[in-house]
């Protein structure tokens, strides 16, 4: 056993060398109620993050506070866009659509696609902040890449499963060229073979765009395989971290995470 | 015969002035989920800036139209921005706004009284006087230009909807307000889009109201009756739905114009009967109307 191994994941500071996104004192709630405690966390570019924790310990909070949908307290920097730029962005007090242009997308839980729409409106309505001529080329390979997306570009997207609308969703997040993804419970309401081919996308989609992305999700065992890091929310509190493995083999993480 | 095709070309003249007032009131439902009772009143006010500009001003007729509609469109989305977002919206709180557009309705009144007063107005002519023999029946040109405007703006509104980024964008907010801003539509500024849209669609469904009307000319009262109209047509159309209003608006000419020739005991005093009849029986048997799409309601 190293020398880390002794040292408890909560007191743990994972050194990570090229941070996208970085928070510090995150504080957020609804009304009255205080659900996000001051967290401090890490997004590495092109690195899958994982939030894991019970319902109701704020990881839909933390996400909705990152994507602008609800206010914050707390400081929250982006690294600046583009190859000259080294400055951070501050994401603080900006609207959902300001955050898309920088590079944050979010697929919120369950309903992220618009269900009126057709598949290829809401791919369309995903590239809505870009400029390019690229889009169609984009969304066509997007029908490779989810070919049953492709066979029904002119259909309603609420007439699909919601294995297929989620991966729609995903697509849809990814169609603005994010540097992040915020991933809310991708896995919520699918069948077991869905969800994985669902994280095996989602790993593959990672390796070959780049794109960081911090996924919260029930499913720990299927998230911590893609995930390179992972948080532990509980009560709106960090309560422990550290590299998927160490998560993995953690006795308190495993027996309450991954039901094991 | 040449009786009843008279009646059917008055109904749709009439049908395709409820119609562009309907588009208004469809467009602010689509984008917003809500029905603006002041539609009707915005109208009558962006007519009387319509005369002004005519009268006043010396504009031509149409030039004042013009006119009239870019300012009608900045009024209304200063009235989403101002008026109606601070309140809330249709998911939050739908009564409230609901209240403040029938405030609206009376405040619209009574300000354009208080500047233009009582005394009826003539609006500018934008259509020829006289008519068209048609299987010998006779079709005014103001009806047949009401109608070729109705043609025209249906057009503009299908390429808008389905072939502009904006169109695409007021649909997605429709639908699903969060997921289309976090898709990064501006969601604010689509509202006040369709709201200042919906303002100056207004503006020509008023003015056509009003040269489609008493000699006499219009006072602030004259909406009134045409938004019952129009509220059958989106109705019997489906609120949702601008094909539907389109129909609907033709529909309800029609039948209003016949049941008001054909029908002994209906006449003059019961003319909006057939409307408010309409209204009821679509609610009873088809919610959604016509083209409307039926509400899925997951438990």
């Amino acid at each position: 056993m190293t020398a880390a191994g002794d040292v408890p994941l909560a007191a743990r500071s994972v050194a990570v060398a090229d941070v996208l996104l970085r928070v510090t004192g995150l504080e957020a709630g609804y009304g009255p109620v205080q659900v996000l405690r001051g967290l401090d966390f890490v997004v590495g570019a092109g690195e899958v993050v994982v939030i894991l924790g019970a319902n109701g310990a704020g990881k839909t909070t933390t996400l909705r506070a990152l994507s602008g949908m609800i206010d914050a307290k707390g400081e929250r920097t982006l690294r600046g866009a583009g190859d000259g730029a080294t400055e951070d962005v501050s994401l603080k007090g900006r609207r959902p659509e300001q955050l898309v242009k920088l590079g944050i997308a979010h697929v919120p839980q369950g309903r992220g696609t618009i269900t009126d729409l057709t598949v290829e409106e809401n791919l369309r309505l995903g590239a809505f902040t870009r400029r390019d001529k690229e889009v169609t080329s984009d969304i066509a390979s997007w029908y490779e890449i989810f070919p049953r997306l492709g066979e029904r570009q002119d259909q309603a997207a609420g007439s699909m499963s919601g294995g297929e609308q989620q991966m729609l969703a995903i697509a849809r997040a990814l169609m603005s060229k994010p540097r992040l993804v915020l991933l809310d419970e991708p896995s919520l309401g699918l069948a077991p073979l869905v969800t994985k081919e669902l994280f095996e996308r989602l790993g593959e989609i990672n390796r070959t765009t780049g794109t960081a992305m911090l996924i919260v999700e029930q499913n720990a065992n299927l998230a911590l395989r893609i995930a390179a890091r992972g948080y532990v929310l509980e009560a709106g509190g960090i309560v422990a971290q550290g590299t998927a493995a160490e998560l993995r083999d953690d006795e308190a993480v495993r027996q309450a995470y991954l039901g094991y | 015969m040449s009786n009843f095709l008279q009646y059917l070309f008055l109904g749709l003249g009439k049908g395709a002035v409820y119609a562009t007032l309907a588009l208004s009131l469809v467009i602010i439902f689509r984008t917003t989920g809500l029905l603006n009772f002041a539609q009707g009143e915005m109208a009558m006010f962006s007519t009387y800036l319509t005369w002004m500009f005519w009268e006043q001003w010396g504009l031509s007729p149409w030039l004042a139209l013009a006119a009239s509609m870019v300012v009608s469109f900045g009024l209304g989305a200063f009235i989403e921005r101002v008026l109606i977002r601070p309140v809330g919206n249709a998911a939050s709180n739908p009564l409230a706004v609901v209240i403040v557009t029938i405030g609206l309705f009376l405040a619209i009144n009574a300000l354009a009284q208080w500047i233009w007063g009582t005394t009826p107005k003539r609006p500018p002519p934008i259509f020829p006087n006289g008519s068209v023999e048609v299987l010998g029946a006779s079709i005014s040109y103001q009806s047949l230009g009401t109608l070729a405007v109705l043609a025209v703006e249906v057009v503009l509104l299908w390429v808008l909807f389905t072939k502009t980024k904006v169109g695409l964008a007021m649909r997605g907010v429709a639908s699903n307000t969060e997921s289309s801003s976090l898709a990064g539509v501006p969601v604010g500024l689509i509202l006040m889009f369709g709201w200042g849209l919906a303002a100056a669609l207004g503006a020509l469904a008023g003015l056509l109201t009003a040269t489609g009307g008493s000699v006499a000319g219009f006072d602030s009262t004259f909406m009134q009756v045409a938004l019952i109209y129009a509220f059958a047509a989106a109705t019997l159309g489906g609120f949702d739905s601008p094909v539907g209003a389109v129909v609907g608006g033709l529909i309800v000419g029609v039948v209003a114009e016949l049941c008001a020739d054909y029908i002994p005991f209906i006449g003059e005093p019961l003319r909006l009967f057939p409307a408010f009849a309409l209204i009821l029986i679509v609610l009873l048997v088809r919610p959604q109307g016509l083209f409307g799409k039926a509400q899925v309601r997951r438990v």
